[in-house]
């Protein structure tokens, strides 16, 4: 009661302060696991690449775009990117909310959304064009 | 105010005036520790694996378009700076992928009081060098004989 109201008043605005930017926003723990799930699916779609790029490596195109239109490359393949970039979208959040702050934050966040999103696109549609878009080879 | 957080910091005295509280220590207070390295090298290396992951995909979209963007694409990963960039994906790959197990481990309860995170650390920078050092080698070598094999038999044909 003796203390200066105003300062109270600065006071009560950190605290709405807080109740704004901090605390749970209840969706921490759905991240985590996100980012836990999309890791453990990438194991196992790695190293079947890696094992797909010891008997590629090097070839030329014909045989290369003949393994990606295969529809069991192409379904490993799109897997791949999805859960690729799903999970680099996760990480890389994390990485911005933990560095990235003040003004830049926001438009922080959207550049990741929006850079993920687009190369995980782009790298469904180029496996779509090799597995649907090509013309049946000539027996 | 620039950032909500700095409401954190707003701290009264007894008597009334309002003070910045200090912040507690920071990075440049810390000794570098094998433990603190491998924890920031492993934001790092995902953020490296992200990169290469996007070069991958240019690498698929030149594929799909055609042979000739995939000639293109074949010469940068060819040549000398694209063969170290290809080594760095796999390394930083494998990096990654090192760290992330440890997590799942630590997740599961396990071998994560200091004593073990201390023992654990050096073996996880030995699987690092030596899966991350043959893979890459093994599978750019793999490639370029292929790739020499068959430019010869083209030559020949």
């Amino acid at each position: 009661m003796n203390a200066p109201v105003s300062q109270h008043r600065d006071v009560m605005r950190s605290q709405l302060g807080r109740a704004r930017g901090l605390g749970s926003g209840h969706s921490g723990t759905g991240h985590w696991i996100a980012e836990r799930v999309s890791a453990a699916t990438l194991l196992p779609l790695s190293g079947w690449f890696v094992v797909q790029m010891f008997r590629l490596g090097g070839d030329d195109y014909e045989e290369v775009a003949k393994w990606g239109g295969r529809p069991l490359n192409a379904t490993m393949l799109t897997a791949l990117v999805i859960s690729s970039f799903y999970h680099a979208e996760v990480g890389l959040q994390v990485i911005v909310d933990d560095y990235v702050h003040g003004k830049a934050h926001v438009p922080a966040k959207f550049a990741v959304r929006f850079g993920t999103g687009i190369l995980g696109v782009l790298g469904v549609v180029a496996v779509l064009k090799l597995a649907l878009g090509r013309s049946a080879p000539k027996a | 105010m620039q950032d909500v957080r700095e409401a954190l910091y707003v701290g009264s005295r007894s008597d009334g005036t309002l003070i910045r509280r200090p912040m507690s220590p920071h990075l440049q207070v810390y000794k570098m520790r094998l433990s603190m390295f491998l924890s920031i090298s492993n934001r790092i290396t995902g953020v490296a694996a992200t990169a290469g992951s996007a070069l991958g995909v240019v690498w698929l979209t030149a594929l799909a378009k055609g042979p000739k963007s995939f000639a293109a694409a074949r010469k940068v990963t060819g040549n000398p700076l694209g063969q170290v960039i290809l080594a760095g994906w796999i390394i930083s790959l494998v990096w990654h992928t090192v760290g992330g197990l440890r997590h799942f481990i630590w997740d599961a309860g396990k071998r994560y009081d200091k004593k073990e995170l201390n023992e654990d650390g050096p073996v996880a920078v030995g699987v690092i060098a030596g899966v991350g050092v043959v893979l890459a080698g093994a599978l750019l070598c793999v490639s370029g004989c292929r790739a020499h094999r068959r430019s010869k038999a083209r030559k020949a044909s």
